[in-house]
């Protein structure tokens, strides 16, 4: 595919993606998934342009995750359906699975977010892990402010078990675990603390029966406190993507969520801590942990970002460029 | 012995799956075939027809008439069957999510011909089950598909008691890829399920209950492995008296017969050399025949020239035929049993029952076959095998014939005339058809329709049967969109398991794959991002063999691959190509339709600017079609003898390095 024109030119291509065009969204999506260095250079002044545009403050970012085959897919196609119906557009980055022995993958979730073909207010962009062993890959965070800069809700849809679970909560306003009836892994999770990150818990397949109400009932007791983020109590619900039932509901406490950390005006900080923690992905990713412990180690590195007056990205070329000029990592 | 001093055995029913371009076509078809001979007629209804669409609906454009029948309303049915009296026929319908609307007009056509329904004989293939694994016809969720398949016995068992109201299908999933096993395995299973849906529904009486179990009959496979599918068919019927006895308590030998019919494997029948599908079709045809004890009651073989494109009536004659030569001229229907006693047909017929129970078991111990279709289990299970059979077929473990081995032949005259040795496609009918539905819809009773259709909507709802306000629909002229649009809304779509989710151990040591690996791994770092493949299945055709098996391998090879399964229309395929930013597109269709659709997604795509995306097919794509497609701009076209996987994938990657300024890989 030869690139179309306003490909090189970032302004122009951050413009059009925040207009909502679906060839400049799929071209800047393609762009960040794109690692090779004149790609990178680029996609640093398309991300700086399209943050100019202070776009999607008003946007919600939220991260779906849960064990594979609760059902996650489904929930949100259902949430598609219900935010289209009260106007809202939506874009979703799914991410699968791929495998460790020959990089390939299959990328199946679009099947299970069936929506209407011809609807030009959703756009899901599938995404595999490559190899990330429990984390998300760092194109994940930019990607996320590209649908950001489009729609008003995006959602990060991944496999959680453990680490990845976690990161997509770094990442992303809301969090919203969704847990499998009668499977004992959401409590295995909560007894290891891990589902003190959620912001909002749903058991899906309420239509089981018994099986869904007892690990409804299980979910409510174990937890039924304060989320450490503090004016949130995590309210635990359930529903069913098969029968329909609670969706709405889900809807509305997620978009509480997202009004109440707008509310408290933590909405900005916590967006700089998603791109902190991208920068520090990115540094991770490419010079590893020696590199990291070269800058200071990581609260130097994020106390230093905090009175910088530099994008990110200019931030993050800079850190590149100290980490290079030492020699230590020949390119 | 001569003849007459000799009780020879009445041959089976023969058939010749058949019908095309239009009712009237089809009808000229059915009356010539009966005058050679055939004794039943095997109705093959349009994909449209078949996944409930009238012919001028979106989906339907180019599926019209091309592998059956289009049927919209009883005016097509009652010109199907023109001249040909019911009650002296013995009709079989390859009809299953919309099976009790065709049944419906068939009733419907018998009434106005003056016969009485009850005397009606025939079959409806009926198995929505065995759709979510292969051929894809199914329309709504598994739990109102069995209930419909339900009502449709439960009609007819009381109303209509010569029908066979359901052939539950091991067929179609030979040509998923199951194992002999795995056929009887889950066709077992799916009977348990209809059987058990029947029993709990309520609608017949227990004491009556001996005779749906008596009704039940099964469509069979027959593979080149002709012993061992001899010995398939007597585990077949052993394992049916028993479940029939142990299971429903049916004290009757008779109701507890394993009744089969037959088509033999179109799977195996090859595109190169194709006349030695001869040979292929008429030892199939053995298996199926050679023991009497395990003998169908009705067989129709395939042409010889199917994997080429669509046989014509001279190809259909040839298969008729070869069963009149077997049943005929040989003195096969001179013998009792020939197989009975033999040590080695015993052993394996013992082998089979053994793997299929213990089978039947594990789909048990999930709750049932509908569960572990919903699951995907069944599904991998099948894309398991299927994957297995085209890794010997590519490694030549397995030999073909033309294929894999002795490939070098002359110039076949069969295939040497004007027409290639298919049938050219009408390509009229589908607008003479829509023209004609539109002008059927015109003349009907709006009122009668509305009414008729308020009622089937109400027994959806409310749980009574569906048969008796469907067939009140067919006499109001309600069409097959229509009665299948109201049933949708009331019972919802599905999406079933692609089954493409396995773990397959890599093919470990193969320098073939190592390379093409190698090379797809390249060239994803040369482009910046790994290579990603979307493979579509646009229109009805629900076969999707190819589609998964190209998936498998494409993700084993390196790719990133973003499948979602049967039934797309143009639009979303071209879409999902953009929204996920694909290297290249790859198009699977079997239908016939391949024309049309790729003209119809090349448009959307660029419509929405991303004509730029180069576009791949497989299918059964005759080579004047195929030179078409590349002259319109399509990159390449795989046909069946395209089974060298890695040299499929190494294409694909050097479509993607050509089109994006990269030189060649070897």
């Amino acid at each position: 595919m030869t690139q179309p024109a306003f490909t090189l030119d970032p302004a122009r291509l951050a413009a059009a993606v925040r207009r909502g065009e679906r060839p400049a969204l799929a071209q800047a999506l393609n762009l960040l998934d794109d690692r090779r260095g004149d790609s990178r250079r680029q996609a640093a002044q398309f991300l700086k342009q399209l943050q100019a545009g202070e776009t999607g403050a008003e946007g919600h970012l939220i991260g779906m995750t849960g064990p594979p085959g609760a059902g996650k897919s489904s929930l949100t196609a259902a949430l598609i359906g219900v935010w289209r119906r009260r106007g809202l557009r939506v874009g979703v980055l799914a991410v699968d699975p791929s495998s460790p022995v020959s990089g390939g993958a299959l990328l199946g979730d679009r099947l299970r977010m069936k929506t209407c073909a011809d609807d030009d207010g959703v756009f899901i962009r599938s995404l595999a892990c490559r190899g990330e062993f429990g984390g998300l890959s760092a194109e994940v965070w930019p990607m996320s402010l590209v649908m950001l800069a489009a729609f008003d809700v995006v959602m990060i849809e991944t496999v959680g078990v453990g680490q990845r679970e976690i990161d997509v909560s770094r990442l992303c306003d809301t969090t919203c675990f969704v847990a499998q009836p009668g499977s004992g892994d959401s409590i295995q999770f909560l007894k290891a603390g891990i589902l003190e990150v959620p912001h909002v818990l749903v058991v899906n397949k309420e239509d089981m029966g018994a099986v869904a109400r007892r690990t409804l009932s299980e979910l409510g007791t174990a937890l039924g406190r304060a989320h450490t983020d503090g004016d949130w109590e995590v309210p635990v619900l359930s529903a069913s993507a098969t029968a329909g039932t609670g969706i709405e509901a889900l809807a509305d406490t997620l978009a509480a969520h997202g009004k109440v950390i707008r509310d408290s005006k933590r909405l900005h900080e916590r967006r700089r801590g998603y791109a902190a923690q991208w920068l520090l992905k990115r540094l991770q990713e490419e010079f590893g942990g020696h590199g990291i412990t070269r800058l200071g180690g990581e609260r130097a590195i994020l106390e230093q970002l905090a009175g910088d007056k530099l994008s990110l990205f200019e931030q993050l070329e800079a850190l590149r460029q100290r980490l290079l000029a030492e020699h230590q990592f020949p390119r | 012995m001569s003849q007459d001093t000799v009780k020879r055995e009445r041959p089976w029913l023969m058939r010749t799956y058949s019908g095309h371009s239009s009712a009237k076509a089809s009808n000229e078809l059915y009356r010539m075939n009966l005058g050679k001979g055939q004794t039943g007629l095997s109705v093959a209804f349009d994909l449209p027809t078949q996944t409930g669409y009238d012919s001028d609906h979106p989906l339907a454009r180019g599926e019209v008439g091309k592998v059956g029948v289009p049927i919209d309303h009883i005016g097509d049915m009652e010109a199907l069957f023109d001249a040909i009296p019911l009650d002296q026929m013995n009709t079989s319908m390859t009809i299953n999510a919309t099976a009790p609307w065709l049944l419906a007009l068939y009733v419907a056509v018998a009434e106005r011909q003056g016969v009485d329904p009850s005397k009606l004989e025939g079959t409806t293939q009926n198995d929505v089950l065995k759709e979510y694994l292969s051929r894809g016809t199914y329309i709504f969720p598994p739990a109102p598909s069995v209930r419909l398949t339900t009502d449709l016995i439960a009609y007819t068992v009381e109303h209509i008691p010569k029908w066979n109201p359901t052939n539950i299908c091991s067929y179609h999933l030979q040509e998923a890829g199951a194992t002999p096993t795995q056929e009887l395995a889950y066709a077992l299973s799916s009977a348990i399920a209809i059987l058990d849906a029947v029993r709990d529904s309520g609608q017949i009486p227990p004491e009556r209950f001996a005779a749906v179990v008596g009704r039940i009959s099964f469509f069979v496979n027959a593979g080149i492995r002709f012993v061992e599918e001899t010995c398939k068919l007597r585990a077949f019927g052993a394992l049916w008296d028993k479940l029939a006895r142990e299971r429903y308590g049916v004290d009757d030998e008779k109701q507890r017969r394993f009744r089969y019919g037959v088509q033999v494997n179109s799977l195996g029948l090859t595109e190169s050399q194709p006349e030695n599908n001869v040979q292929r079709i008429v030892l199939e045809m053995l298996a199926v025949t050679l023991s009497k004890n395990a003998r169908a009651r009705a067989i129709q073989l395939p042409a010889w020239n199917e994997a080429l494109g669509l046989p014509r009536p001279w190809d259909q004659q040839w298969a008729l035929r070869m069963q009149q030569v077997l049943a005929l001229e040989t003195d096969l229907l001179e013998y009792g049993d020939l197989f009975d006693g033999s040590p080695v047909i015993e052993a394996k017929v013992q082998e089979l029952i053994a793997g299929a129970e213990a089978e039947m078991a594990r789909v048990a111990e999930q709750g049932g076959m509908v569960q572990a279709i919903e699951s995907g289990y069944v599904k991998r299970e099948l894309v398991v095998s299927h994957t297995r059979r085209m890794r010997d077929i590519e490694s030549g473990e397995l030999k073909i014939v033309g294929v894999n081995c002795f490939r070098e032949t002359a110039e076949s005259p069969l295939t040497a005339g004007a027409d290639a040795g298919i049938m050219k496609a009408d390509v009229q009918a589908e607008r003479d058809q829509i023209a004609a539905l539109q002008a059927f819809r015109a003349s009907r009773d709006r009122a009668a329709v509305a009414d008729a259709l308020a009622q089937l909507r109400a027994a959806a709802v409310g749980g009574a049967n569906i048969m008796p306000p469907s067939i009140a629909c067919a006499r109001a002229g309600v069409t097959t969109g229509e009665w299948s649009e109201v049933l949708r809304e009331v019972f919802g779509e599905y999406r079933a398991p692609t089954g493409i989710d396995i773990a397959l151990a890599g093919q470990a040591g193969s320098a073939a794959m190592d390379a093409v690996r190698a090379s797809v791994r390249r060239s994803g770092e040369e482009l910046g991002r790994p290579l990603r493949l979307l493979i579509g299945k646009p229109g009805l055709d629900g076969h999707s063999n190819g589609a998964e098996q190209i998936a498998v391998k494409g993700r084993d090879a390196g790719f990133e691959i973003v499948y979602e399964g049967i039934r797309l229309t143009p639009s979303q395929i071209a879409r999902a190509a953009q929204e996920e930013g694909v290297h290249l597109i790859g198009l699977s269709v079997l239908s016939g339709s391949h024309l049309e659709l790729v003209e119809d997604i090349q448009a959307e795509l660029a419509k929405i600017g991303a004509g730029d995306v180069p576009l791949i097919i497989g299918g059964i794509i005759p080579e004047d079609d195929a030179r078409q497609l590349l002259a319109r701009g399509v990159e390449a076209v795989f046909t069946p003898k395209d089974v060298d996987m890695n040299a499929i994938m190494t294409r694909l990657v050097n479509i993607i390095r050509r089109r994006n300024g990269l030189e060649e890989l070897a």
